[in-house]
């Protein structure tokens, strides 16, 4: 009876509560209204879409907001056996590099497209760490379609961040290497050889595409987080560093000796004038180009072979150095483009740098010294402000469409708001535990659509059932859409989620593809009708052009392969709806399933081993009558010469 | 007054069509007029759907029928036979003499609405068990399938 009582008493004070708030017309959240915030009712839909990184899983996922609810994984570098990436044969060219075969990588960070400094919907961008790579999905489609290796690069963390117009995405190295064409050096001489670079990918407007526009060649430190400048800092480009020091062992005490490392100011139109009127040095070089052409269905690999090197030492006025207080992580710039948000991993304080005061410390030479032959300006001609006793361990900055920023703090596991003009704290919250990156939706850009700020956290602990030792990352909704944060909710997240971008639902949603169109498949096996399905030899090869469509593939009966042969599964799926993909996988095969949308065409090589009838059959629920989607195919020994033979149903059709 | 009728009877599918919340305040609005002409197209065995009426001609259009084969080809033979024979869906001989036209178009181009109101529709979902899928056939490519059912029921 008590138990019912407090509970009226409590859904009272929720309806109190609530009603409140739409007479006052406040927008603060309380513990108690959590639930109402962060409910999304059956059948409705999220307000953001929320494109998450998967970190060593190599893919990024996509989450609904405020729910939380995994709507997508999107493979990007690493293979997935859930839909067939990677195995596919048409797939498989996307993970192709310079070292071969790639099947994982670790995807730290994120970006969406911009038109004038706010998103707009069209492509995402995402980076590739150990293999360096950059690679752009679709988000008509939700697919990785362009992934670009980056030569003379080693660890490229710094990326792939944008400008603020999509005219370029960044990749900067976090380790540095000797350049590709003077490999092997002694990793003693890691000061004389050893070089980072910050490299500019251009986007064509019109399709995405990506090209390698120009490298800017830099002293050997660790460039780690980067961001575009916006509005009057349009041009400019900072990556934060570490290890100024320049060391090559035991970084965690070598490379945390200097008091102050840099951000990396460059004058990205500067630099692209340099490049484009040939003043650059054009590198030999061999990288892997990717593409995904949706009327083929087919991905195809191009060799590069040209890298455009601008060296800073010779071609002067385009790169500066700002110094930053004890290995700067996060290197943010606020909305208006003014200021430049650095965030020491060990410092205690946050400094803010002023774009027009670094203008102006560059018109008046306003150096402290040189480093590598790179201008330093001094700390205080360019330093707006420091937010005094943040917090500890800052590690990256989101900003509100108020004025406001909100920093993470990893070692004092935290969310701190504060105002970039004051630099005044105004409020701070716990995170569970440990947050890294945090995302306010279009909280990098020059128009954040505010309301939430998500927290990433890397430890979880009893956030959760426990799940054995290894456990769900934890990330957290917080409304900031009030003067003070309030946890809404909890949420697992798969892979280690770096960074994060969240886009309001209706720039997406309407664009969606529903399915492709059969009169537009170009791919060379396509069986555009049951009537072109069919079994063909070429040697040792055995090509079957096959048909899925509700609830029969076509042929479903194949007699003929032998031992030693190679067979190609080209399967069409006939259907045009949307939600009607169908499935593939045969017994024995070493690859894994692939998964056709309706009107495309897809293909898995299994090679049989040993003489026997192996079944094959739709892996995707599709229907009331999806467990009879099933064929056989008989293999006899090698040297055998059985002909080839293959039918469905009553008619068979002898080749 | 009955363009009027179909006007609004286009407006209703056409939203109905695009789904989400805002077709539901248009149809509210539209329905009991539509009602009516919904309910004769019914009766009158047309199915339901944007086609209204179709004006057969003889002797057959030839090239319809070409360009109609093809669409089958493609899009429809995986489950219909030119033959009587059921295979996922009825086999097509015949379908021209038992069926009306419109009828044929608007189950080709509008199957999710015929197998929820025409009765007939229904029949043919209770003897195969599969719905028949949206293959996304427009009115033109449907109107030369129907042309090329016609010539597959030995029209001249």
């Amino acid at each position: 009876m008590k138990k019912v009582f407090f509970f009226l008493s409590g859904l009272l004070l929720v309806i109190v509560a609530l009603w409140q708030c739409k007479t006052k017309g406040v927008a603060s959240a309380s513990a108690d209204d959590a639930a109402q915030k962060t409910y999304v009712a059956p059948g409705k839909y999220d307000e953001f879409y929320n494109f998450v990184s998967g970190g060593f899983n190599g893919q990024v996922s996509v989450y609904g907001l405020p729910s939380g609810r995994l709507l997508k994984i999107i493979p990007v570098f690493s293979v997935f056996p859930e839909n067939g990436y990677g195995y596919s044969e048409e797939t498989k060219p996307m993970l192709m590099t310079s070292h071969g075969f790639v099947p994982w990588d670790d995807q730290h960070h994120i970006s969406l497209s911009l038109t004038d400094g706010v998103q707009d919907g069209r492509w995402m961008f995402a980076n590739a760490n150990n293999t360096p790579r950059v690679a752009r999905v679709d988000l008509k489609n939700f697919r990785t379609m362009e992934i670009l290796e980056i030569p003379n690069s080693g660890g490229n963390h710094s990326s792939p961040f944008i400008t603020e117009n999509s005219e370029y995405i960044v990749a900067g190295t976090r380790f540095s290497i000797p350049m590709d064409d003077q490999p092997d050096v002694a990793i003693e001489t890691y000061k004389q050889n050893f070089r980072g670079t910050a490299s500019f990918i251009s986007i064509d407007p019109q399709n995405g595409g990506l090209k390698l526009g120009f490298q800017v060649l830099l002293p050997g430190v660790n460039l780690d987080l980067s961001r575009s400048g916006k509005g009057p800092s349009h041009d400019w480009f900072f990556f934060s560093c570490y290890n100024s020091e320049r060391a090559n062992t035991l970084l965690e005490v070598n490379a945390s000796q200097n008091d102050k490392d840099f951000i990396v100011a460059v004058n990205w139109k500067k630099a692209e004038e340099y490049a484009k009127s040939g003043k650059g040095v054009t590198k030999s070089v061999r990288y892997a180009h990717n593409t995904y052409d949706e009327t083929t269905h087919s991905a195809t690999t191009k060799w590069e072979t040209e890298a455009i090197m601008l060296d800073p030492k010779v071609l002067k006025d385009f790169v500066y150095l700002i110094p930053c207080p004890k290995s700067p992580h996060g290197c943010d710039v606020n909305p208006t483009g003014e200021y430049i948000v650095g965030s020491g991993k060990l410092a205690a304080i946050i400094p803010v740098f002023s774009f027009d005061k670094m203008q102006k410390a560059i018109a008046a030479q306003n150096y402290e010294g040189e480093y590598d032959g790179i201008p330093v300006l001094k700390y205080d001609a360019v330093l707006h402000g420091e937010v005094q006793k943040p917090g500890l361990g800052p590690l990256h900055t989101e900003f509100d469409d108020n004025g406001n920023a909100y920093t993470s703090f990893f070692v004092s596991s935290e969310i701190v708001k504060w105002n970039v003009q004051s630099l005044q704290v105004l409020d701070r919250v716990p995170t569970y535990y440990s947050i890294g990156h945090l995302c306010v939706p279009g909280g990098d850009t020059k128009k954040p659509w505010g309301k939430y700020v998500v927290a990433y956290n890397k430890i979880t602990k009893d956030r959760y059932l426990p799940t054995g030792p290894e456990l769900a990352q934890s990330a957290q909704l917080y409304d900031i859409s009030g003067d003070k944060m309030k946890l809404l909710l909890d949420f697992p997240t798969v892979g280690e989620p770096h960074y994060a971008n969240a886009i309001p639902a209706d720039l997406i949603r309407k664009n969606s593809v529903k399915f492709y169109k059969l009169e537009e498949n170009n791919h060379p096996y396509v069986a555009k009708g049951e009537g072109q399905a069919k079994v063909t030899r070429d040697g040792n090869k055995v090509h079957v052009n096959m048909t899925a469509i509700r609830s029969h593939l076509t042929p479903d009966n194949i007699e003929g392969v032998r031992v030693g042969d190679e067979v190609y599964f080209h399967i069409t799926n006939l259907e045009q709806d949307w939600d009607v993909p169908h499935g593939f996988a045969v017994k024995g095969a070493t690859t894994a399933e692939i998964l056709i949308m309706p009107g495309e065409t897809q293909t898995l090589v299994w090679k049989p081993l040993k003489p026997g009838v192996v079944p094959f059959y739709c892996t995707d629920f599709c229907s009331a009558l999806h467990q009879e989607m099933q064929g056989y195919m008989r293999v006899s020994p090698a040297g055998s010469n059985l002909p080839l033979k293959f039918s469905t149903g009553a008619e068979p059709a002898v080749q | 007054m009955k363009i009027w009728y179909g006007v609004l009877l286009l407006l209703f599918f056409t939203l109905a069509a695009c789904g989400g919340g805002d077709a539901t305040d248009n149809s509210a609005t539209a329905a009991p007029a539509a009602q009516t002409p919904e309910e004769k197209m019914l009766a009158e065995g047309k199915g339901i759907g944007e086609v209204k009426f179709v004006e057969l001609k003889t002797p057959l259009e030839a090239e319809r029928v070409s360009r109609g084969k093809a669409i089958y080809d493609m899009k429809c033979a995986a489950c219909h036979k030119l033959d009587d024979k059921r295979v996922v869906g009825p086999g097509w001989k015949g379908v021209t003499k038992t069926r009306k036209p419109e009828w044929v178009m608007n189950m080709v181009t509008n199957v999710e609405i015929m197998l929820e109101k025409d009765e007939e529709a229904q029949k043919l979902l209770q003897l195969c068990l599969t719905r028949m899928p949206n293959q996304n056939v427009s009115l033109g490519d449907a109107r030369d399938v129907l042309e090329f059912m016609r010539s597959n029921d030995g029209e001249k």
